[in-house]
């Protein structure tokens, strides 16, 4: 596990190492993207939870929502962003 | 069977997520990146779903499927309608709820996990993290959008903020330490942690933003992988620990970009030694000139170089500019544009503007590029920046910039700034280039001044 980690951190670091300025903007909105990865575990939690257990079935849904919106919301602004460099 | 399956396609989920990064790196490859990433998400999404194992009832798939069909349509709606300027707080706020997403999973599990002292660590630190990233994003989304517009700073904001941040790791500790099961501990834990995210970020000021921003999109991620690290699930750790690590050294690429140490950023805030600065700042007169003489005086150069800074994109003033740039390339004038690296509101923000606008990606020249040819410039036309083209980042070690790079404009023949008034910049600090020989000064709104100057040219036909 710590091997994995520790690699992941490595490719983390390596893939963005030689980034122009003019994609900071677009890059952090994507890697802002990829995070809301989260909303794995928000689903996850759902599917663990008992269906009487409202407190929990109500949290979780709204950690489902949220972790949703900041999937789409950030591929598509990135996308966006990304639309404007490619006009030309 | 069905795990291995559900492996596999995490991993290759995980090197869409690598793979997406990589490309996003590149101008040319980058759509096709976040194109890919968005799939290997999708494909992870619904590999959580369809491998699970276990009896669910149909309201939990209802409430999973409602909730991923609201937040689709409204992400999207809000992805779609906002104006690019008004993109970096949109990032922010897209940050803070995966944050929130983060630390509601870490609320929910505490009490089913509450056997497992490595189980409660992972939770805790995945739910502090996450609770910090959201309420620091809320605070960096008000900011950027004017809601919060001064830095506040409590006394000694730097002692309490460390002495939050160290007691949240030691009440932590000790719960983990004691296996507490009291919800009471896990709650005061969350609104502390809450609190510690706003009273961080309060004291940065405006300028940092993006920095902070940068910084919390790491936290979130690495609040994702101790959610990936709780479930043993891949592809949440995979990618959350990418972000941790790419958003890490994104940030610190930042601060090298405007040559602000990270440390500085966080405790320095532009500090106390500002308010003396603009006190004992540059005075003196300065030269005012109307869009109509200005129009004479750009008609007849052979090389202009435009400045665009953060007002040209409060003004909405990108599209004007390609006009003026137009005009003034039909005339024989050569046009290009200096961009500041962190021009806008974050680095590469105002290339994505004058994009939006069609400037083409050619005259867009970076900092170390554009720097030597102000000599040879007859006008520069500084449009709504300020900080970045202010002298005393060279020449006044007092001075709170002192070491950023800047645009060299006051080399140039002749320089024109273009502001609203004479209004310090976001450092808050006095300019003055504003008060040399060589500067003259067009007042008032980007959009407005520079629609009147274009209107001056055409008449001069």
């Amino acid at each position: 596990m710590i091997y994995f980690i520790i690699l992941a951190v490595f490719v983390g670091v390596e893939v963005i190492g030689k980034v122009p300025a003019v994609l900071h903007t677009p890059l952090m909105s994507g890697a802002n993207a990829i995070h809301g990865v989260v909303v794995v575990g928000a689903i996850l939690l759902m599917l663990n939870t008992q269906p009487d257990n409202y407190l929990a079935l109500g949290l979780g849904t709204v950690a489902v929502f949220l972790g949703t919106l900041n999937v789409v919301g950030g591929f598509v602004v990135t996308d966006r962003m990304l639309e404007m460099f490619k006009k030309k | 069977m069905n795990l291995e399956i559900q492996h596999i396609i995490y991993l290759l989920s995980s090197v869409t997520f690598i793979l997406g990064l990589k490309m996003l790196s590149n101008a040319k490859t980058a759509k096709k990146g976040n194109s890919l990433a968005a799939v290997g998400m999708i494909t992870a999404i619904l590999t959580a779903i369809v491998f699970h194992d276990g009896a669910v009832s149909p309201l939990v798939y209802g409430l999973i499927f409602g909730a991923i069909a609201i937040g689709t349509v409204v992400g999207w709606l809000t992805a779609k309608r906002v104006q690019m300027t008004k993109m970096p707080e949109l990032v922010s706020l897209f940050n803070g709820m995966g944050g929130a997403c983060a630390a509601l999973i870490g609320l929910v599990e505490f009490h089913h996990n509450t056997s497992n002292p490595t189980n409660i660590a992972v939770i805790l630190a995945g739910m502090v993290i996450g609770s910090v990233s959201f309420s620091g994003s809320m605070v960096a989304w008000a900011k950027l959008n004017g809601t919060l517009k001064n830095a506040i700073r409590l006394p000694q904001y730097n002692l309490i903020n460390t002495a939050i941040m160290f007691g949240l790791f030691a009440y932590s500790a000790w719960m983990v330490w004691v296996g507490t099961a009291v919800e009471m501990h896990l709650y005061i834990l969350f609104f502390a942690s809450i609190a510690y995210g706003i009273l961080f970020v309060l004291p940065i000021g405006g300028a940092d933003m993006p920095v902070v921003i940068s910084l919390l999109n790491s936290f979130t991620g690495l609040a994702a992988a101790f959610g990936g690290f709780l479930y043993g699930n891949q592809v949440m750790l995979t990618g959350g620990i990418l972000v941790g690590s790419a958003g890490t050294l994104l940030t610190l690429v930042m601060c090298k970009a405007m040559n602000r140490p990270l440390f500085n950023v966080i405790f320095g805030a532009f500090g106390a030694g500002t308010t003396a600065a603009s006190e004992g700042g540059p005075q003196g007169n300065v030269k005012e000139v109307g869009p109509s003489d200005l129009a004479v005086q750009l008609n007849y150069s052979k090389k202009v170089i435009i400045v665009p800074g953060y007002g040209l994109a409060v003004a909405q003033a990108q599209h004007v500019i390609k006009e003026l740039e137009t005009i003034l390339e039909s005339r024989g004038v050569e046009v290009t544009y200096a961009i500041h690296p962190v021009a806008g509101r974050m680095p590469g923000h105002m290339n994505v503007l004058l994009a939006e606008s069609n400037v083409e990606y050619d005259k867009l020249k970076e900092m170390e590029d554009i720097n030597p040819e102000f000599a040879q410039t007859d006008v520069v036309l500084v449009v709504g920046a300020n900080d970045v083209v202010n002298p005393a980042a060279k020449n006044d070690p007092s001075s709170p910039i002192y070491g950023m790079p800047i645009l060299d404009v006051e080399n140039a023949k002749a320089c024109i700034v273009n502001k609203r008034s004479m209004n310090a910049g976001y450092a808050g600090i006095e300019n003055e280039l504003f008060f040399r020989d060589k500067t003259q000064m067009l007042f008032g709104d980007a959009k407005k001044v520079l629609t009147e100057l274009v209107t001056e040219l055409k008449a001069l036909d």
